[in-house]
């Protein structure tokens, strides 16, 4: 992967946060700094223990691999690494990988002078799966309630999970986070596709300003958000979908046990019509 | 404007919170590590265990041995055969028990069911229901042990449902018709009703699964075709009661099943099995005691003590909430039979069978399901 020849003006020296000059290189694209070191050695750690959780366990078939939290009566206490010491572990190195990353891009950010939106952006995600395995536990009480590290397990537990509920399609910041994934989702693909209506014209023709974007919407919808518009459309909406999930499990124990329909009650109790 | 603002800022918060069950929960694990298998519950909004009416007086062995009901009353086909100071022990529990002296029940006492006039009389309808509700009673404990914790006294007393009411509070008829225009049609569901915990579903689930003996699995083996029977309206009712199940023991859904497989017995709990049970008694309740006893049940406007049936005319059942009030274990587990042997029936005159043709034998594979170790 060579170097671009203009990319050479953009690799410039400084804006690190921790390590001054000792980590501030590239490896062939790669920008390493003091939190490339970190990324790189917790999710080497992270991922041999992984591979050692599989070797202990029952299964080396990678759908089923199980690296389970402990139980619940260890409360928030350290628990032997066979019975979810491991699981405790490897949260540490993913949240150590997660946040050394969002810091080395942080980084980036400062040696090209550019806003930390997507270091924002990233942090949103870190932010729901840190809820999901450390706030929530914390808030019950025991490491117990984080998801297990596995491509079924972690799947049976998101369905358990739900099921404490009943019903947790009636969990409103539920309603809200899928609402957010769906429209993110679907502003993503009308962008995409109206950029490359334009950048793509029939033989023959020319590329279309973005002028000729913004009609179409105005003649469509009598609005247009803009080009640059778009982009924070797609990124509140991103960014909400991550927070409204962080919301959604945060509330489901610490602040609610019943059924999430029930919840409602709430609201067929006001005073107005009750 | 900046007053609304203020004023969104501090009601909105406000009124979030409101919806908050703040504090620690009760927890219990109920699965393996990391299944998410737990109930949590919150200590100030869980249903509290009931108080339970201390028996009358000492029953002791004497009393018990002494001279037969029969010989000194008339009309008492079911208790003849226990002795006369048991029988009186029992009909003054019962009293405390249904329509105790001093409530507001009318003709609260022995006259809420008896004639003052004439004892044996069987001219209160009260009393011939009373009568059934003994010999429903002792069916229960006699046969339906499985449903219970299998030990010694495990079972139930009239109390265990009445609670010192005529009619238990929790109860379930069929639902009122819809009308056939669009307005107000809701198609059985779409109503946060409380039998179905709120939520959007089917709720009338009793009637086809509880009174009608549906089949409330709607899983396949197969991969549907157009053949299968399995609609999403069967699988709504299914998940109605379901849910029912999980209000009216205070749990949810992973008390009995990991949702992983529910319709799997070796993944579920055992609980499951006593559950499989409870959903026959219940049956056997409604069809063979409660709808069985017909027109005894007044007409609606007719009855002395109020209306007995529901909108459709069919009395007033059971469900799961009618024993259970919210607590896995009814009366927390308490052994109140113990204290009312007469109420205790006959050794099962059959068991009921337990296998049905697309399950396999819970009571098997319950034991199986304790045996086998999770994966880990």
């Amino acid at each position: 992967m060579a170097v671009l020849s203009f990319e050479r003006k953009y690799r410039v020296r400084g804006g690190t946060l921790i390590g001054g000059d000792l980590f501030d290189f590239w490896v062939g694209p790669f920008y390493v700094g003091f939190f490339g070191v970190t990324t790189a050695f917790f999710a080497a750690l992270g991922t041999a223990l992984i591979i050692y959780g599989a070797a202990i366990g029952d299964t080396w078939n990678p759908w089923l691999i199980n690296i389970a939290p402990p139980d619940i009566s260890y409360g928030l206490k350290l628990a032997p690494l066979r019975e979810g010491g491991l699981w405790q572990i490897v949260t540490i190195c993913a949240v150590g990988a997660f946040c050394s990353w969002a810091l080395r891009e942080v980084e980036i950010c400062r040696k090209l002078g550019i806003g930390y939106h997507v270091p924002a952006a990233f942090g949103m995600a870190i932010f729901a799966y840190v809820t999901l395995v450390v706030f929530r536990p914390l808030l019950m009480g025991a490491w117990g309630y984080g998801f297990p590290y596995g491509i079924f397990p972690h799947l049976d537990w998101v369905s358990n999970t739900g099921y404490q509920y009943l019903h947790f399609h009636y969990n409103p910041a539920h309603m809200l986070a899928v609402s957010f994934f769906f429209t993110t989702t679907l502003a993503l693909g009308l962008h995409g596709a109206l950029v490359l209506s334009a950048v793509n014209p029939a033989k023959g023709e020319t590329v279309k300003s973005p002028e000729y974007e913004d009609t179409f919407f105005r003649d469509l919808i009598g609005y247009s958000v803009g080009t640059l518009g778009i982009h924070r459309v797609g990124l509140l909406l991103a960014m909400n979908a991550g927070f409204w999930s962080a919301v959604c499990i945060i509330i489901s124990g610490p602040f609610w046990s019943r059924g999430w329909p029930e919840w409602w009650t709430w609201w067929l109790n006001l005073p107005i019509w009750s | 404007m900046k007053t609304l603002n203020k004023l969104v800022a501090i009601a909105l918060p406000a009124l979030l919170l409101a919806g908050c069950e703040l504090g620690s929960k009760e927890q219990e694990q109920v699965g393996f590590r990391g299944t998410a298998m737990v109930q949590i519950s919150d200590p100030d909004s869980k249903a509290k265990v009931g108080d339970i009416p201390a028996p009358p007086y000492e029953l002791t062995a004497e009393m018990i041995a002494g001279d037969r009901a029969s010989t000194a009353y008339e009309n008492v086909p079911v208790l003849g055969n226990v002795s006369v100071d048991e029988f009186n022990y029992l009909m003054q529990a019962m009293t405390t028990w249904i329509a105790p002296d001093g409530s507001n029940v009318k003709d609260a006492g022995c006259t809420y069911c008896h004639n003052p006039e004439n004892m044996a009389s069987d001219e209160k309808y009260t009393k011939v229901v009373a009568r059934k509700m003994l010999l429903m009673t002792q069916n229960i404990n006699a046969t339906w042990a499985p449903h219970f914790s299998k030990q010694e006294n495990a079972g139930v007393t009239c109390w265990t449902c009445h609670r010192g009411n005529p009619v238990p509070v929790n109860n379930w008829s069929t639902a009122m018709p819809e009308p056939g225009t669009i307005t107000g049609k809701k198609y059985g569901g779409n109503t946060p009703a409380a039998s179905v915990a709120y939520a959007s579903l089917n709720f009338d689930p009793f009637t086809d699964y509880l009174a009608g003996k549906d089949n409330i699995r709607v899983g396949g083996k197969e991969f549907p075709t157009a053949a299968s029977q399995a609609a999403i309206q069967s699988t709504e009712k299914t998940y109605g009661l379901m849910m029912h199940m999980s209000q009216g023991l205070g749990v949810n859904c992973t008390f009995c099943h990991n949702s992983n497989n529910f319709a799997k017995w070796e993944d579920s709990r055992p609980q499951r099995v006593t559950a499989w049970y409870g959903i026959r008694m219940v049956r056997d309740i409604n069809n063979n005691y409660i709808s069985a006893l017909g027109d005894v049940w007044p007409a609606n406007g007719k009855g002395a003590y109020g209306n007995r049936r529901g909108p459709h005319g069919d009395p007033l059942k059971v469900n799961c909430a009618t024993c259970h009030q919210g607590i896995n274990k009814p009366l927390g587990g308490a052994k109140m039979l113990k204290d009312y042997p007469a109420l205790k029936g006959a050794a099962p005159v059959a068991a009921p069978a337990p296998v049905v043709a697309a399950a396999p034998a819970p009571a098997e594979t319950a034991a199986a399901a304790e045996a086998v170790k999770p994966a880990a």
